[in-house]
């Protein structure tokens, strides 16, 4: 199990919506931003990737706000939702792009958040001792399983024939400044 | 830091519009994030806050938030907070530079932001190289790193900023690392909350012409002691310190440098009382 | 005896000789006496210690340069003097009182044909220990010009009263004995007796005039490295800027200064930073920022010998290329340029008010004589050009900082004020502020900062325009007094000259320069420098007579009213 001492300590049902929304409105705006980035960088194919993802996770969002009925998971989570550290497991790694990353290498990034999110999870499922609360972190489990397979999916389909070279940008850099 | 107008506002309210031309994979977008994480957490309207920079990739910053900003000439991003801070205190001032601006250029304003200790935030996105100019030798590089205009390396000892900055006389010194985003956006927070000047340090790699950067994330690691008020003690620690030590590492208690202005005037004509035959 | 319109007189001395002061002195006894005077010092590179040279004039009428030669000269010593040789014009007609052990008399003073009268001043003080030599010399100056002995006494009991009596006693004794050792001797001229005026006078410097003007016009904060010979603006402006609320900040250096300036006015507080040659190259990339980002800001150089680190404590008036066309790219500025020790008041004063309302940097060309000198001068009327900057309290959205349109001001959003948050950029930028490499933006840009300057009425402001005739004088700065005395001269010989000073160097103003050259057929262009700046400048933006002749020379010796006389005079006989 990976090392999850920088993540959120959850007790209530009302802090897991609230991170678990978190982790999904952090998703989007990370898959967002990187949609930009691939748009200012003449990059359509990844730009669309990344957007496309974007919308998974605000429906995963508005999935979790549905389960949570009446609580505003979204104020809650301003208080609780906090990593110490690093930031919300589904956030893509910034550094991990490139502005020539191929669409595998970009799922990749997706199926890694995801794993990451599902070890969160996974640590809340076996932590947690109020079984209502222990009730949610079973079926986000099972949620995040999905998307990890769906994630997996997406990459077989995807993958570079083997042989192709890596993408290559014949120009030099430009001095800006 | 100034008294605060305790608004609920969310890190996105601090972003402007205007899509950030940093290349992908760059660190600064990650210190963006940490800055408007750090001004929601701090709860300022964004009109009170202004984002002073000069010139290079991360002095493009100001123009991505939705504060005021001056992107200013190269080297002198200091001086022109300086001035604002002088005539406006009510404004909380933060400044972002690189290596390259803040202190080759820029060095001479360092020293004496840092001595002249006014209320200001100093960011210096390091990342070791200038990158808007492509890829030469910045006083943090090392003295083996090959570029066009140093071929074999500059043979040079790279700056230590950090104890420079104690050296100089500014009030809190911290290194952060931008990959850890809510790290940083704490130590910005508590910098801006710190009187005087405060200076953070952010490790910020550079994806095109520093890729060996990737390294980073796993050389940075917490400071192996707690951040002290004694600055001899924090110049040993800073004088040993790999370069990869995080976290606040001097919170100084210097009484910041707070001109008077704006204050209640006298009459123009008594200025021409001396002067009268 | 005759009346004469002004008496010049000259002091010399070195090492702790203390003339500087006893030229203060004796201006300020004129003054209260109800007469004008204007003092300028002349000294070696030292700092204590060195050869110095105070140099006034007198009249019953305030004067803005020097007369061509100087009536009295007293002597404390000769060490070092053949240095002010050329400075200190004398003729047949001077009296020179020098002290037989005060080393040889120099070369020039028997060139000149000068009458010699011997005054053992550091015998006297030998004498008398408490006696200073050179309050023997202003006594003796005192009582050469006709003055009232009281007005000494009363003056030296005000100066000196706070160092005690027997100072005060020592200082009396020694002015009355200068006064009682020339008692048997004349000047051959004598000032008019004065007569009280309505006005208030002053006594003040060039550099303290421009410290106030600035503040009139609404200037509250200063950022500063000291230079010589600006040092004083800056020195009037530190303890006089917190009595109205502002402040001055002594910056690292000029690149400091400069932007801190720019900071400060990008935060609401008209700005001013002064200078001279040296420190003006270096604030040039910052002075191009503030006018692509339409930041108002003053810039005070106050001339002195260039190129390089030139002649620090003299008068030039090469720093106009620099100022004009100093700045890269295409920036249009303001640049204007005081005409007199009292026109630095209303020139500083104009020059915050054009910067604030045109949001741009405003450069003012002063130089070491008028920074320098000391005046007696009129009351500066109060003018009612205070800084009034276009701002906005609402907004577009997103606020368009750089809109094009009407005047081609747009209102600047002050820190602190909602929804105006935008970021001031030395990029290209588009109507919002935000950098672009496009041509139409670029040019548009362009366009509204050149237009925003054509389109300002400057009023009648920018030039002094005296006098008429097909003969002009085409001059600016403080060579403006000089040109003024020379055309009354040649009036009185029957030639009419016209003046024309222009105030406002940049932008140029075609049709109004031409309106001032109508009817001119020979023009007389007179500045100092070595490489005719002004004269080039000239030629470049207006239409000239075909027939311009270009009087120029460098500093440091001023263009007096006798040679711009003997120009007019080759200019009729032509």
């Amino acid at each position: 199990m990976t090392d999850q001492s920088d993540a959120p300590k959850v007790s209530s049902l009302a802090d897991l919506f609230a991170v678990a929304y978190q982790i999904e409105v952090d998703a989007v705006e990370r898959y967002t931003m990187l949609a930009g980035q691939m748009e200012s960088h003449n990059n359509p194919e990844l730009a669309a990737v990344f957007r496309d993802l974007a919308r998974a996770e605000g429906i995963h969002a508005g999935e979790i706000r549905r389960w949570a009925g009446d609580m505003d998971v979204a104020a809650h989570a301003q208080q609780v939702a906090k990593w110490k550290k690093n930031e919300s497991p589904e956030s893509a790694d910034l550094d991990a792009v490139h502005y020539l990353m191929t669409r595998s290498e970009a799922l990749q990034m997706a199926l890694a958040g995801e794993e990451r999110a599902l070890a969160y999870f996974r640590h809340v499922l076996a932590s947690v001792t109020d079984p209502a609360v222990k009730e949610l972190a079973k079926r986000l489990v099972e949620e995040e399983t999905e998307h990890v397979e769906l994630c997996q999916r997406l990459i077989r389909k995807y993958q570079e024939p083997a042989g192709k070279p890596a993408p290559d940008d014949p120009d030099p850099a430009i001095s800006q400044g | 830091m100034n008294a605060e107008l305790k608004v609920a506002h969310k890190a996105s309210d601090y972003k402007s519009d205007i899509a950030p031309i940093w290349c992908p994979g760059c660190g600064d977008y990650h210190v963006l994030l940490s800055l408007t994480r750090a001004l929601a957490e701090l709860g300022l309207p964004p009109e009170q806050i202004a984002v002073i920079s000069g010139i290079g990739c991360s002095s493009r910053i100001p123009a991505y938030t939705n504060c005021y900003g001056f992107h200013g000439v190269h080297g002198r991003a200091l001086p022109l907070a300086t001035g604002l801070k002088v005539v406006r205190p009510d404004q909380t001032v933060i400044v972002t530079s690189g290596d390259g601006d803040g202190y080759s250029i820029g060095g001479n304003h360092f020293l004496h932001a840092c001595r002249r200790n006014l209320d200001l935030t100093l960011i210096v996105m390091d990342n070791h190289i200038y990158g808007m100019t492509k890829g030469q030798p910045s006083p943090t590089t090392e003295p083996d790193f090959d570029t066009a205009l140093t071929p074999g390396g500059s043979g040079l000892r790279p700056f230590n900023p950090l104890v420079i900055a104690l050296a100089s006389g500014a009030n809190f010194v911290a290194r952060a690392f931008s990959g850890n985003v809510s790290e940083t956006a704490s130590i910005i927070v508590d910098a801006i909350r710190h009187p005087g000047f405060s200076f953070v340090e952010v490790l910020s790699p550079c994806v095109t012409f520093r890729p060996d950067q990737k390294a980073w994330k796993n050389q940075v690691h917490p400071a192996p002691v707690a951040a002290t008020d004694d600055p001899a003690r924090a110049a040993r620690h800073l004088m040993s310190d790999d370069g990869f030590n995080v976290g606040v590492l001097y919170r100084g208690d210097r009484q910041p440098y707070r001109p008077s202005f704006g204050g209640t005037t006298c009459d123009l004509a008594e200025l021409e009382k001396e002067f009268e035959i | 005896m005759a009346q004469a319109s002004s008496v010049s007189v000259a002091f010399l001395g070195s090492g702790g000789a203390g003339v500087i002061t006893t030229g203060g002195l004796l201006l300020e006894a004129a003054c209260s006496a109800g007469w004008y005077g204007l003092l300028t010092r002349s000294v070696g590179p030292q700092i204590r210690g060195g050869e110095a040279a105070a140099m006034l004039r007198l009249a019953a009428h305030p004067l803005d340069c020097h007369a061509d030669h100087f009536d009295l000269l007293i002597a404390v010593d000769w060490l070092n003097a053949q240095r002010f040789a050329l400075e200190i014009s004398l003729g047949p007609h001077t009296l020179v009182i020098s002290d037989p052990r005060g080393g040889e008399v120099p070369d020039f003073v028997a060139a000149a044909g000068a009458r010699v009268i011997e005054i053992p001043m550091k015998e006297m003080t030998k004498a008398t220990p408490e006696w200073r030599a050179n309050m023997i010399a202003l006594g003796a100056a005192a009582r050469l010009l006709g003055m009232r002995e009281g007005v000494m006494q009363e003056l030296i009991t005000r100066r000196f009263g706070a160092k005690g009596t027997t100072v005060v006693q020592a200082n009396l004794g020694a002015a009355q004995a200068g006064a009682k050792a020339v008692a048997n001797l004349e000047l051959p001229v004598r000032l008019p007796v004065p007569q009280a005026g309505p006005t208030k006078r002053w006594r003040i410097t060039g550099n303290e005039a421009i410290g106030l003007g600035a503040v009139r016009g609404g200037v509250r904060f200063a950022a500063a490295y000291p230079i010589t010979p600006a040092s004083e603006i800056l020195e009037w402006l530190a303890p006089n800027l917190p009595r109205v609320g502002g402040v001055l900040v002594q910056a690292e250096d000029e690149l400091a200064s400069i932007n801190m300036i720019i900071g400060g006015s990008y935060g609401g507080a008209p700005a001013l930073t002064a200078t001279s040659g040296p420190g003006l190259s270096l604030m040039i990339e910052g002075i191009g920022l503030a006018a692509a980002a339409e930041v108002p800001i003053v810039v005070v150089d106050v001339m002195r010998g260039g190129p390089s680190t030139g002649i620090p404590t003299k008068s030039e008036q090469a720093d106009l290329n620099i100022a004009v066309y100093g700045l890269h790219g295409d920036a249009p500025h303001i640049v204007v340029a005081p005409q007199s020790v009292s026109d630095c008041l209303f020139t500083a004063q104009w020059a915050t008010y054009l910067a604030e309302a045109l949001q741009v940097p405003a450069l003012v060309l002063s130089d070491q004589f008028l920074g320098q000198a000391q005046a007696a001068i009129e009351r500066p009327a109060d003018a009612a050009f205070v800084g009034q900057r276009l701002t906005a309290s609402e907004f577009a959205v997103p606020y368009q900082r750089y809109a094009l349109g009407g005047t081609d001001v747009s209102p600047m959003a002050i820190p602190g004020t909602r929804g105006g948050q935008y970021t001031a950029d030395g990029l290209t930028h588009t109507e919002r502020g935000t950098p672009t490499s496009a041509a139409t933006e670029h040019r548009a840009q362009l366009d509204k900062r050149d237009n925003k300057l054509k389109r300002f009425d400057y009023g009648d402001h920018w030039a002094t325009l005296q006098g008429r005739g097909k003969v002009a004088v085409l001059t600016w700065g403080s060579l403006t007094g000089a040109a003024q005395e020379a055309i009354s001269i040649a009036r009185a010989d029957g030639l009419e000259v016209r003046l024309i000073a222009p105030r406002l160097l940049s932008p140029a103003r075609p049709e109004q320069m031409a309106a001032a050259l109508a009817g001119v057929q020979r023009l007389l262009v007179i500045e100092q420098t070595h490489s005719a700046q002004f004269y080039r400048y000239l030629r470049a933006h207006y239409q000239l007579p075909s027939n311009t002749r270009v009087l120029h020379g460098a500093g440091p010796l001023p263009i007096r009213p006798g040679d711009i006389h003997r120009e007019l005079l080759a200019e009729k006989a032509a």
